[in-house]
């Protein structure tokens, strides 16, 4: 039988739930013989190349390029699961939300005290550029997610232990300590 | 202006625990609270700014910046929104030549929603620098507008007769009126003020307590908590300096009948206050008065003054000697959470409305740390009949569990809106057939903190028993979009009026507001109406009623309506996103000066 396909990505997050998934110290060995991955930072794959089990999300969306790499991430994962506060709230980046895009985007750009280099006094606006969306949207505001992780960054146990209860079947072993906060 | 500063807050003795009527005054003289005298005041009652800017900040009618020369405060309750509020509310930014939310730029009008202002049967009404107008209609506004380019004084753009009974009267002269449609047999039975306080010193103290008990009388502000028990609960407090309070907050939209006993029968609710002092040796007083009701101020102090004079207030009162008991009024600044009876002793000591963790109840540890009896306006008045007629009396009215009477504020879709006082234990079918209602969808028992119900649930009847309510009725015909038009409003107070303590209150009602205005949009799945109800049940932790009960309008809704949402929701599929690409990138998009590629 093939191993189970894994997927993750980044959208508007810090990396730190990656390296939450990267904590889980020597078991990564054992994560490798259980899974294949797909389109990761981890294996640098850009882009999917099949159908795959167990999509992983980090960050929520705050530019139409996260939006279509979720919707591509739904599309190709059978399972979606969001990881972490930034995925499952928005987050840190949603600090933002409170504020009007137009004036966080003029004091980023034009009147901030860190502005010195934008001369011409542009918001940036190359079309390449993916396109600013008026807040930060967690990502079940957006796609279906089947699963949330809690945590900044959930811990590694969490991670661990979900991966290993989704390929194998089994129940899931949440003592209280991996999902408290406080 | 410096001196007169200084000399406002030496009126209050420079007590910081003043400072709601030293900034109330101030606003009252300069219109706002300039952020440059923040460091003067806060050092002259001798706080922090820090502290100063927290009160500051907290309440709706505080302003660190002008509001206008003529500020209108207009009403966004449901039922001024039934009455026609959208229309007077173009009509005010057409002919003022600004939108809500703003000053013109002549720096001659401000335009400003409020939440409920106590007037839900004479809708849609504004409160135009502390003066309420009511039953607006374009017409109306368009005329008024003029009249403050004319530069009018405010009193002189009334265009009616002032309101019924004390409205009229040379201390309050409102064109408000108190509607009073039923008067019932309790608050409504002849008065000569001092006849209950007169019993009350004829017994000792603990037997005036039982009395109250033997009446079964309970708290008519809401919660319905015995009135005679709170009392001894007082009473066995370690400390022996207490506080009465009086809650005339009455911020519940819908609710108004406190207004009107305040209006008519202020002194028999003075008087209840002086009982409950006298059972539990009290000294002092405290009306806390929503902002407003402001209008019935110097009506309130002339009572008090009266009753002074009648040795019914002050020193060795009605006879008694040692005696001793006064009050003071405390005006609020808008904030419903103060209605909750630990905001309001925050509020009272000059702070943040915001509630306290509890216990230590406000029997225990209240106004200034002492034992204090928080009890409704018209508890109050009530005590005051119990004592002149008696327990027994008390009891023959009403239902077993539910004695006596209640006062019922009633307003929405019926003929006469209005203010009555019925016995406990009549169906909502006969309240409603009283007030005359037709083609009813639903009613909200007790405001948006109690239950909207259907027509299937007419049979049921008012009391502790089965619907026990502070007696907001709210009627809703057929042509009423239940979801749209009152779920929303509903949960939009909540969201406003939040103190924010809890995260809970901040922000679950946030995501219910969205969840049901996604499924307004028609982007909602049958999912999302579990979610609703899920989600709610978070709440639950929060710690005060305001966000125990700011679900309530969407989980009764959902539990009597289900089919109305069932209606608006997609059953043909698990998810659907309410989320639209090409809207959420277009201000950014204007803002960077580049076209969308979606
Ligand atoms: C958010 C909130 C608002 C309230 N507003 C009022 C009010 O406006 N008037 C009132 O009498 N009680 C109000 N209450 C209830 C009070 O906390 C308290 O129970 C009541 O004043 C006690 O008086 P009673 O026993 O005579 O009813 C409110 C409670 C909450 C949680
Ligand atoms: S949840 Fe925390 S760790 Fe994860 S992306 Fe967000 S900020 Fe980083
Ligand atoms: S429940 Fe809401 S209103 Fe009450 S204390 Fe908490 S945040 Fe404030």
């Amino acid at each position: 039988m093939s191993k189970p396909v894994l997927a993750t990505t980044s959208l508007a997050g810090c990396f730190g739930c990656h390296m939450s998934l990267l904590d889980i110290d020597d078991r990564i060995l054992d994560l490798i013989e259980l899974v294949e991955f797909n389109k990761s930072p981890i294996d640098d794959i850009k882009t999917f190349t099949k159908q795959c089990d167990i999509g992983l999300i980090e960050g929520g969306c705050c530019n139409s390029e996260n939006v279509h790499v979720l919707k591509d991430f739904r599309k190709h994962c059978n399972i979606l699961i969001s990881l972490g506060e930034c995925a499952i709230m928005g987050g840190l980046p949603a600090m933002r939300n409170g504020i009007p895009i137009k004036e966080c985007l003029r004091e980023a750009y034009l009147t901030g005290p860190s502005v010195t280099a934008n001369t011409e006094h542009i918001i940036p606006n190359d079309p390449e550029l993916p396109m600013m969306l008026d807040k930060v949207y967690p990502c079940q505001e957006i796609v279906k997610i089947d699963y949330y992780l809690p945590g900044c960054p959930p811990r590694a146990d969490l991670i661990w232990e979900t991966l290993v209860a989704l390929i194998k079947g089994t129940e899931i072993n949440l003592p209280y300590e991996v999902i408290k906060f406080d | 202006m410096k001196t007169s500063i200084s000399n406002i807050i030496d009126r209050y003795g420079n007590d910081p625990v003043r400072l709601m009527d030293i900034l109330l005054d101030i606003q009252d003289e300069i219109g706002y609270i300039p952020e440059e005298i923040n460091q003067k005041i806060a050092d002259q009652v001798g706080i922090s700014k820090a502290e100063l800017v927290e009160t500051v900040s907290f309440y709706h009618f505080f302003s660190d910046k002008p509001l206008g020369k003529y500020t209108v405060y207009l009403n966004n309750s449901v039922t001024a929104e039934m009455m026609g509020r959208e229309k007077v509310k173009q009509t005010f930014e057409e002919e003022a030549g600004v939108t809500f939310g703003n000053v013109s730029s002549d720096g001659l009008i401000g335009l400003f929603d409020t939440s409920c202002i106590g007037m839900c049967d004479q809708e849609p009404a504004a409160i135009i620098n502390g003066v309420v107008f009511n039953n607006l209609t374009p017409f109306r506004v368009k005329e008024i507008v003029n009249s403050m380019r004319e530069g009018e004084a405010i009193t002189e753009m009334f265009k009616q007769n002032y309101g019924d009974g004390n409205n009229s009267s040379e201390l309050v002269k409102a064109v408000v009126s108190n509607n009073l449609r039923r008067k019932g047999p309790v608050i409504w039975d002849p008065y000569t003020p001092g006849e209950g306080l007169q019993k009350a010193v004829s017994m000792d103290p603990s037997q005036l307590i039982e009395e109250i008990k033997n009446s079964n009388l309970r708290g008519r502000g809401g919660a319905g908590f015995p009135t005679g028990l709170k009392w001894e609960f007082c009473t066995k407090a370690k400390e022996t300096e207490r506080y009465i309070f009086c809650n005339a907050d009455e911020g519940e939209p819908g609710t108004f009948k406190d207004r009107v006993i305040l209006t008519e029968l202020p002194k028999m609710v003075f008087e209840g206050m002086a009982i409950a002092a006298y059972a539990v040796g009290a000294k002092q007083g405290v009306l806390y008065v929503r902002y407003e009701y402001k209008y019935l101020k110097k009506h309130l102090e002339n009572a008090l003054e009266e009753l002074r004079k009648e040795r019914l207030l002050g020193k060795n009162i009605a006879g008694k000697k040692g005696f001793d008991f006064d009050i003071r009024i405390q005006y609020g600044a808008g904030a419903y959470v103060c209605g909750e009876e630990s905001a309001l002793i925050e509020s009272a000591e000059g702070k943040r409305g915001e509630p306290r963790d509890r216990p230590p109840f406000p029997v225990d540890k209240g106004y200034l740390g002492k034992p204090t009896i928080v009890n409704n306006v018209e508890t109050l008045a009530k005590v005051t009949k119990i004592l002149k007629n008696g327990s027994e009396w008390f009891n023959t009215l009403g239902t077993k569990e539910s004695t006596g009477t209640k006062l019922m504020s009633i307003s929405g879709d019926c003929r006469y809106p209005g203010v009555y006082e019925i016995e406990w234990g009549h169906s909502i079918y006969d309240i409603l057939e009283m007030v005359g209602a037709e083609d009813v969808q639903a009613v909200q028992v007790g405001g948006p903190s109690g239950t909207l119900i259907g027509p299937n649930q007419l049979p049921r009847s008012l009391g502790y028993e089965d619907l026990g309510t502070g007696g907001a009725l709210i009627i809703f015909s057929e042509s009423r979009d239940l979801l749209k038009e009152v779920v929303m409003n509903y949960t939009e107070f909540f969201i406003e009026e939040s103190c924010g303590s809890c995260s809970t209150c901040r922000n679950m009602p946030v995501l219910l507001r969205d969840k049901l205005q996604k499924i307004l949009d028609g982007h909602g799945v049958v999912q999302d109406i579990d979610d609703l109800l899920e989600w709610s049940k978070t709440l639950k932790i929060s710690r005060c009623g305001l966000g125990h009960t700011a679900a309530n309008p969407i989980v009764t809704s959902i539990l009597n309506f289900r089919h109305l949402y069932e209606k608006r929701v997609l059953r043909d599929r698990e998810f659907e996103t309410g989320f639209n690409l090409a809207d959420s990138v277009r201000e950014s998009c204007e803002a960077a000066g580049r076209t969308a590629n979606i």
